[in-house]
């Protein structure tokens, strides 16, 4: 996509195939001669991984649907059935309901590395964009997903994040009952949340295609942010990353398994294995611990409507990150003042992710945590629409190198240990 | 050096994945339950397996005690000849199913209950499902005060604290409601259910169960039985799942050796 | 991308190869689960057996029950069906194997290997061409010419043993596995 093409079809059948459907030159050049810059490190290999993930989810997510019901009278005994009765139906329930949590994990420090090395920065903007609607994606899918077992959480995690549409003004609580087809979250809102959860799988393994060929076009960041100038730069992707992408897939796949294995339930909430009940709510809501800096923002705000736009808001804002960045260079590496931001930042999504899990009326060190989570929703805001443009325009980079060929090989003579 | 740089990334990683995950802690209420007592289970850890002996008294204390108001709708029959499970022979479990009365399909002329208007019954088999002794919440509700006794099959799933916590409430009834804390009528006191207050009277009493293999039959005795059957019972497949998991990390982390050395290799010269 | 000697070269292929291998049989491994989970499940092996109320059947007729999804044909024969049956010359049939699965796989279709007692004959009821299930046929509504059943899908006509005698079926229809509990109650599967 990049460059002349450098596939050479030698037998006549591929030939024969290249001139019809040069299929095959397109995996050529992508996935093995791809110049990619030679200094990617551990932090650049959760592209592969989040492509792992996604496969996972759809294989095993097919399987269950062989086996699921999608009737609120039948769902919670047809996901037991599965986890008793199929065979290996407890590996794949339980491989499909941490992969959720992989995912998202992987899709977090994709994200983190992205705003880190300045990934989103011209002329990579449309790749962080169409990252962020995958992102989008993923977080509606596994909402969908997670209404599926029927539990007390689905019911309860359905019923209130479908009435968070109902803050819209006017045609608010029209549009939740819409969403759910009846007057509460019951039957028809489970069925219609399968066949989407069904979908958009596929709809995000569209999107990553997309994702994947705006990232061809320019070719890979790197961590010192500069752009690759001569083929010294670069190595080929095919084996230099591949074994690299390989080798840190698999310890991600032993850390997955450690979960699978030993600690299924880890990411789970004990009140899912309660069959919903709408006329019980469970005392403490919680939703799945990948959307609970979200669900801290939208608690921590006394307003229902300004509470939901704040954290629609939170996701809208990573759009605009590619302008909102006014800096020259890309890699935090070189930026002194904003590194110690962007680690404030991440610190802050923790402090959000904690306070979102406690509950309403908690306190850490006798400060109200609504209080912590207040400051910590501000900083959010703050770190991309004040700090971000300001730091950009004050900061004094560090030197950069002057290629990445002389950056990796250039240290690696001079200091041999590394 | 670079394995250095690998284990930090990895540490890294490892962290944010778990100071993220959820770690709710209920809200300190003057009622809140107690933390559970800290007891240990033969199948809690890596290598944890369930006790036979335990599955199969446990299932007698949940047969002659608990099934009088607790359903157990998930466990046929056959499972209790399941390899992993109490391991009954299959000629016992036929034998168990028998001596229990299932809902019975309708009759050759069509009738669903007896001339007394009481359901049909007839002996169980392997592949039914163990009966709810209630036929409907409102039944249950009505037989116990206006409690509803939970079906057992994912209790221990279920609950905040899983097997410690049931073994608590089982084993918490002795203990004395403090001076000015009033227990309602048809409630009985446990601090470690949420309230403090408990709609099931104490199930347990000593020797209320004579065990076959000569157990003696303590109330803790019980307790430990009955809970790991309810373990059992809420995670069937808990044996296979880390057998295999054990393989499986055996074959992982040999392939990550492969890959690793294969990975220096490729980028030797190119560093 | 700089050149490898030769003995790099074959660690680099000996590397290459096993974690290869090794992948291959860690996909081949994760297959397996994937594919035996559309086998029948445990609770549907459970209810591989069925007991069958039999008392209610006059002769002449049947009745069609349900086992293991498939119909199960238990007619209770009159001694005239039961004698044109014995009368067939077993070495004239299409199909001369018994298919009786309480019998040696090599057992002859005679009519007393097809049943267990002759007045009864219990009967899977799939037609052995494409799966129909054949029609049972009666004196006052005959199906076929041999008096037992006929498949209307494509024509074939077993007669009052089940046999086939006509038409593209290639085998007899199946007799399951079944015993007599009492005289009025089997016990299939």
């Amino acid at each position: 996509m990049s460059g002349p093409s450098t596939y050479d079809p030698k037998s006549g059948l591929e030939k024969w195939i290249d001139s019809r459907l040069p299929l095959p030159r397109l995996m050529h050049d992508t996935m093995s001669t791809f110049p990619t810059p030679r200094n990617l490190n551990f932090w650049y290999t959760f592209g592969g991984i989040l492509t792992f993930c996604l496969g996972v989810q759809i294989v095993t997510g097919i399987v269950l649907a062989m086996h699921y019901v999608s009737t609120s009278a039948l769902a919670f005994n047809s996901v037991e059935a599965i986890m008793r009765d199929v065979n290996y139906g407890w590996l794949i329930r339980y491989v499909h309901a941490n992969g959720a949590s992989m995912f998202f994990l992987a899709v977090y420090i994709h994200m983190f590395r992205g705003l880190y090395y300045g990934s989103y920065k011209a002329p990579r903007e449309l790749i962080w964009i169409i990252g962020v609607l995958i992102y989008l994606l993923m977080m509606a899918t596994a909402f969908f997903g997670y209404v599926l077992p029927w539990g007390q959480m689905s019911f309860w995690g359905a019923t209130v994040i479908t009435n968070m549409f109902s803050a819209i003004p006017v045609v608010g609580s029209a549009i939740a009952t819409w969403l759910w087809g009846d007057f509460a979250v019951g039957d028809a809102t489970l069925n219609r949340f399968f066949s989407l959860h069904y979908l958009l799988p596929f709809i995000i393994a569209g999107v990553v295609g997309l994702h994947v060929w705006a990232l061809h076009v320019p070719g890979n960041n790197n961590p010192l942010g500069i752009d690759v100038k001569t083929p010294q730069d670069t190595v080929p992707f095919h084996p230099y990353y591949t074994v690299k992408d390989a080798f840190y897939l698999v310890l991600f796949v032993i850390l997955f398994a450690s979960f699978v294995f030993f600690e299924p339930d880890f990411f789970g909430n004990p009140d899912n294995y309660q069959p919903a009940n709408p006329l019980v709510t469970p005392p403490e809501i919680v939703p799945e611990w990948y959307l609970l800096p979200f669900y801290a923002m939208l608690r921590s705000i006394p307003d229902k409507l300004l509470g939901v736009i704040v954290m629609a808001g939170a996701i809208v804002t990573l759009v605009f990150i590619p302008w909102l960045d006014t800096s020259r260079v890309r890699s935090c590496r070189f930026r002194p003042l904003m590194k110690q931001f962007f680690w404030a930042f991440a610190v802050v999504c923790v402090i959000l992710g904690y306070c979102g899990a406690q509950s309403v009326e908690a306190t850490a060190f006798g400060v109200p945590l609504v209080w912590v989570a207040r400051i910590a929703t501000l900083y959010y805001f703050a770190f991309f629409w004040l700090i971000m443009p300001i730091v950009g325009l004050i900061e004094t980079p560090k030197k950069l190198p002057a290629s990445i060929a002389q950056s990796v090989l250039g240290d690696s003579a001079a200091t041999p240990a590394e | 050096m670079r394995l250095t740089k690998l284990t930090r990334n990895l540490a890294l990683g490892l962290g944010l994945g778990l100071l993220a995950s959820p770690a709710a802690f209920a809200a300190e209420s003057a009622t809140a339950r107690h933390h559970p007592k800290h007891v240990e289970f033969e199948f809690e850890g890596p290598f944890g397996t369930y006790d036979r002996g335990a599955l199969q008294r446990g299932f007698q204390v949940y047969k002659e005690v608990c099934a009088s108001c607790h359903g157990l709708q998930h466990i046929a029959f056959r499972n209790l000849a399941d390899k992993g499970g109490p391991e009954f022979s299959e000629a016992q479990a036929r034998a168990l199913a028998a001596a229990v009365k299932v809902p019975a399909e309708p009759n050759d002329k069509g009738e669903t209950t007896d001339e007394s208007g009481a359901p049909l019954t007839r002996p169980g088999l392997l592949a039914d499902r163990y009966p709810s002794p209630f036929p409907n919440e409102n039944a249950a509700r009505a037989n116990n005060a206006g409690s509803l006794p939970p079906d057992l099959s994912l209790i221990v799933k279920a609950r905040m604290g899983g097997p410690q916590y049931i073994y608590s409430i089982l084993t918490g009834f002795h203990e004395k409601a403090p001076a000015g804390f009033k227990v309602p009528d048809n409630k009985h006191f446990n601090p470690y259910f949420e309230g403090w207050t408990i709609g099931m009277p104490p199930p347990l009493s000593n020797n209320g169960v004579t065990y076959s293999d000569g157990t003696k039959a303590t109330i803790d005795q019980q307790a430990h039985d009955v809970v790991t059957f309810l373990a059992w019972a809420a995670e069937p497949k808990m044996e296979d799942r880390k057998r295999m998991g054990f393989a499986v990390l055996i074959f992982l982390i040999t392939l990550a050796g492969l890959l690793f050395a294969a990975y220096r290799r490729v980028w030797k010269d190119a560093h | 991308m700089a050149a490898t000697t030769s003995d790099a070269g074959t660690r680099r292929d000996f590397l290459y190869v096993a974690s290869g291998a090794m992948g291959a049989v860690g996909v081949a491994a994760v297959a397996w689960p994937l594919i035996d989970q559309m086998n029948p499940s445990a609770a549907a092996l459970a209810l591989g057996t069925s007991e069958i109320d039999i008392a209610s059947i006059q002769p002449g007729q049947q009745i069609v029950f349900k086992h293991r999804g498939l119909p199960l044909f238990v007619r209770r024969r009159t001694p005239a069906e039961i004698a044109s049956a014995k009368a067939v010359d077993v070495n004239s049939l299409p199909d001369p194997l018994a298919r009786n699965a309480n019998l040696p796989e090599n057992a002859p279709a005679t009519d007393a290997s097809r049943v267990v007692k002759p007045e009864w004959l219990v009967l899977i009821g799939v037609c052995t061409h494409l799966g129909c299930t054949p029609t049972v046929s009666t004196p006052q509504q005959p199906e076929g010419e041999y008096g037992g059943w006929l498949c209307h899908c494509h024509g074939s006509a077993y007669d009052t043993a089940g046999r086939i005698r006509k038409g593209p079926a290639p085998r007899n229809l199946d007799v399951p596995t079944y015993s007599f509990m009492s005289d009025t109650r089997i016990k299939v599967g």
